[in-house]
């Protein structure tokens, strides 16, 4: 087997994804979205796929895909573990909570875990106020996070 | 197949237990709600009428006589808060634990997600509904007071008092209050939200049977214009923060030249504590879909779109459910019941990027560029989306409209103050008893909500102020509390409405430490594509940072108050133009906060590290000796049982000890 055959077909992905928005270019944005949930980041190769399709300079994406926090040029982790920090989670214990995770996983904001097992993502807000402070991995949401349940909640992924 | 998808499989009005043989207990309704692909009843009448377009009762009756047969029926209903609230408080294992109950003992029975009822801090929220006996609400349903509320109503009679917090509709319970009620529902006046936590929001049928789309009707059967002299009438603002009228800004848009129009909704919710948006998209979506097919036939737009935050899925995925069967219904789509009006909508994820709640960074998201707005020296609904006339209002506006043309403007004109009217939905959040979501009529002073709907402050502790209109408004003391929600007043005190969080604070909060957090906030937001905002912004957060650390200078407020000036006046947005707003209301309010930073180093609500002491209480300290051992720095020392003390000047201000101590003998000074 070729290294070439190892590595998933970015184009063949970039070719369905723009063909699902009819190349119009005006939908840059949700055809990233696409493919990030495709590969869990967007992959130079397929970035550059889609510029050549839809015949828009690669720099276009670029600004688009660092401009939006939600999409990731590097591969993230297994899990991507998202901490409110809008201001009544910030206000009920937030700041802790991402000192403490700081700390923990030794990871600063957008970084991933060097055993790639999460992904650290502070949010400006989820909108769940009333059981601040929030946290979420992945889809599971944690209300009413304190430090000291932080390294449990670790815990259980790392099983 | 989960037990959910009882209800909204049924094809026949009646009897409502059809579709429910083969139903799993697996739980997880909303899951199954939102992914039934199956349409509804209505649905399924429309496609057998031979392609030609419903009329509305053609519609309505069905989805009634299905209401009805729900209601009737003989079998109880489990009505569950479904919003992102309920889930992340555990609604999905409460809902688990209450099936498994029913199956054990038997029992068959309709199990209905709903929207957001508003009372958050007491999620997971779960209603009974014997089959004509009383609907009973219970709060804070964990998986075995599930269990036990099944068994002790549906099996063994008794409505549990105890566990209650109130019934809803006609049957009362005696010893259970009415939940509409409660001291926290009861001043408030439900337009937007009134169908919230009744209805199922994935089934289009709940709407139709509660008058959904009616409005829609009528606005069809009017010519265009007197559905914008309607809204005008209503005397309607934006609800998204500026408080625009929303019917000149139709005017403006139906009369600008060009075509085509477009229509937006503003669902970018990114005020950090507000979540009105989310509720009413997760709550209600089809009011939303209803206001803006009315708006776009009163301006002339064929095509709309909806913009979501990237954080909200659950609202995107009711959003796209409603879609679907609006357009199955032929509600949305060619030939809107009929009438020959065409249009259609689409949703749109956000990247992620607060500036893109701002009208022009909106639209250049839109059009698949990087979120950066644009001087708006020619309006929006002259040139928009694509350079093209475009109305862009907030969710709620939207959600506004078709109880407009429902109840009539008059009627909308009678609630509210003289230039604002209707009601305003509001977030209320922060340091108070009841958290959750509030819809008040315009006019409520902001201390009847914060203490009468709020329930005022937990603990022992003193108000301080109340943050409204999100990064871009200000805190409000307890001096001004009187103000009544109003658009103009609350300008007046140096705030704003804002989209409609409210966060309440109490003594323990540092106002300066709040105006750095909004500015850093700010700052990490801001788009980077004029001066005043990108620079200005990080040079007002270092010197507030400087003033938290303790090494304030004088003459520092005054250099912020220079600096707020100079964004007011150059940055480019709505954004820019108002980000001052924080530092520059804290100071107009809690000045002596900023001098006692700066002159005594001190931190008057003890919040920022440095800024004050821990102390030992030699009186109640009975030396357990539990913060010397939590003490990382060996800055406790004490013989046990013997009062302890605190060596200052060994102290890293951790917090530790206090953190440690069960006897509230370390305290903060």
């Amino acid at each position: 087997m070729t290294i070439e055959s190892a590595l998933p077909d970015y184009r063949a992905t970039a070719e369905e994804v723009v063909e699902r928005y009819r190349r119009n270019s005006g939908f840059l944005i949700p055809m990233l979205q696409d493919l990030q949930k495709e590969f869990g980041y967007i992959p130079r190769p397929a970035m550059e796929a889609v510029a050549q399709l839809l015949d828009i300079p690669l720099s276009q994406c670029y600004s688009v895909a660092t401009f939006y926090s939600s999409l990731a040029l590097v591969p993230r982790g297994k899990h991507l573990l998202t901490l409110c920090l809008g201001t009544v989670c910030y206000l009920k214990g937030g700041k802790e909570i991402a000192q403490r995770i700081e700390q923990e996983l030794r990871v600063k904001p957008g970084e991933t875990t060097e055993d790639r097992l999460f992904t650290y993502q502070p949010v400006n807000c989820l909108g769940a106020c009333a059981l601040a402070p929030v946290m979420m991995v992945d889809d599971t949401y944690y209300e009413r996070v304190s430090v000291h349940q932080v390294d449990s909640i670790f815990a259980k992924y790392r099983e | 197949m989960t037990v959910s998808s009882r209800s909204t499989e049924s094809r026949e009005p009646v009897p409502l237990s059809a579709g429910r043989s083969e139903a799993g207990l697996d739980g997880r309704a909303a899951e199954a709600a939102r992914a039934n692909p199956r349409g509804t009843a209505t649905a399924e009448r429309r496609a057998g009428g031979g392609g030609a377009a419903a009329t509305l009762s053609e519609l309505q009756e069905p989805a009634r006589a299905r209401w009805d047969a729900l209601k009737r029926g003989d079998q109880p209903i489990i009505w569950v808060g479904m919003a992102t609230c309920g889930l992340a408080a555990g609604a999905a294992e409460a809902l688990k634990a209450a099936e498994a109950e029913l199956e054990a003992h038997g029992i068959a029975a309709h199990t209905i997600p709903v929207g957001c009822v508003g009372m958050c801090s007491l999620e997971p929220m779960l209603d009974v509904e014997k089959p004509g006996g009383a609907r009973i609400c219970y709060g804070e349903v964990t998986p075995e007071k599930a269990r036990e509320i099944v068994r002790s109503y549906l099996v063994e009679g008794d409505p549990r008092a105890d566990l209650a917090l109130g019934t809803v509709g006609d049957v009362e319970v005696a010893g259970i209050p009415r939940l509409s009620e409660l001291p926290m529902i009861a001043p408030q006046k439900r337009v937007v939200t009134g169908t919230f936590g009744l209805i199922n929001p994935t089934d289009i049928d709940h709407y139709l049977a509660h008058g959904g789309y009616q409005a829609l009707q009528r606005a069809l059967e009017m010519d265009p214009e007197a559905v914008l002299a309607e809204v005008e009438r209503s005397g309607l603002r934006g609800r998204g923060g500026g408080g625009f009228p929303t019917g000149r800004k139709w005017r403006s848009c139906r009369e600008a030249h060009g075509e085509p129009k477009y229509v937006i909704c503003n669902g970018d919710e990114g005020d950090p504590g507000a979540f009105m948006d989310r509720s009413i998209m997760e709550g209600d979506p089809h009011a939303v879909i209803e206001g803006m097919v009315i708006g776009a036939y009163a301006i002339g737009a064929h095509q709309g779109y909806i913009y979501v935050r990237n954080e909200y899925p659950l609202a995107v995925e009711r959003l796209r459910k409603a879609l679907a069967d609006a357009r199955e219904c032929g509600l949305l789509g060619e030939n809107i019941l009929g009438t020959g009006f065409s249009f259609d909508m689409q949703i749109n994820r956000g990247g992620g990027a607060f500036v893109c709640g701002e009208s022009t960074a909106l639209m250049a998201s839109l059009e698949g560029m990087v979120g950066e707005p644009r001087a708006k020296y020619i309006h929006t609904v002259e040139v928009g989306l694509h350079g093209k006339p475009t109305t862009l209002n907030n969710v709620e506006t939207w959600a506004n409209v078709p109880v407009i043309i429902e109840r009539g403007a008059d009627w909308f004109a009678s609630i509210g103050t003289e230039g604002s009217k209707g009601t305003k939905v509001f977030s209320l959040v922060g340091k108070v008893r009841n958290t959750g979501l509030v819809e008040v009529p315009m006019g409520m002073t902001l201390r009847e909500i914060v203490f009468e709907i709020g329930g005022g402050i937990p603990g022992d502790k003193r108000f301080k102020a109340v943050q409204t209109g999100g990064p871009s408004g200000g805190c409000i003391p307890e001096e001004h509390l009187d103000t009544p929600v109003d658009f103009d007043q609350l300008w007046e005190v140096g705030s704003m409405m804002g989209s409609g969080g409210l966060i309440v604070m109490d003594e323990d909060t540092c106002m300066v430490n709040l105006a750095r957090y909004f500015t850093g906030f700010l700052r990490d937001e801001s788009c980077g594509k004029c001066v005043p905002c990108r620079e200005g912004l990080a040079q007002m957060q270092r010197i507030l940072t400087r003033i938290c650390d303790g090494e304030g200078r004088e003459g520092d407020v005054e250099l912020l108050l220079h600096l707020c000036d100079v964004l007011d006046d150059a940055a480019l947005c709505a954004l820019g133009n108002t980000a001052s707003n924080p530092v520059r209301s804290t100071i107009r309010w809690f000045r002596a906060d900023y001098d006692e930073h700066i002159r005594e180093r001190h931190c008057p609500a003890r919040e920022c590290r440095g800024l004050f002491r821990y102390e030992i209480l030699a009186e109640t300290c009975n030396g357990c000796g539990a913060c010397r051992r939590a003490c990382p720095e060996d800055a406790i020392s004490g013989e046990r049982r013997q009062a302890h003390t605190l060596d200052q000047t060994k102290c890293v201000h951790c917090g530790a000890c206090l953190e440690a101590c069960r006897f509230d003998s370390v305290v903060k000074v």
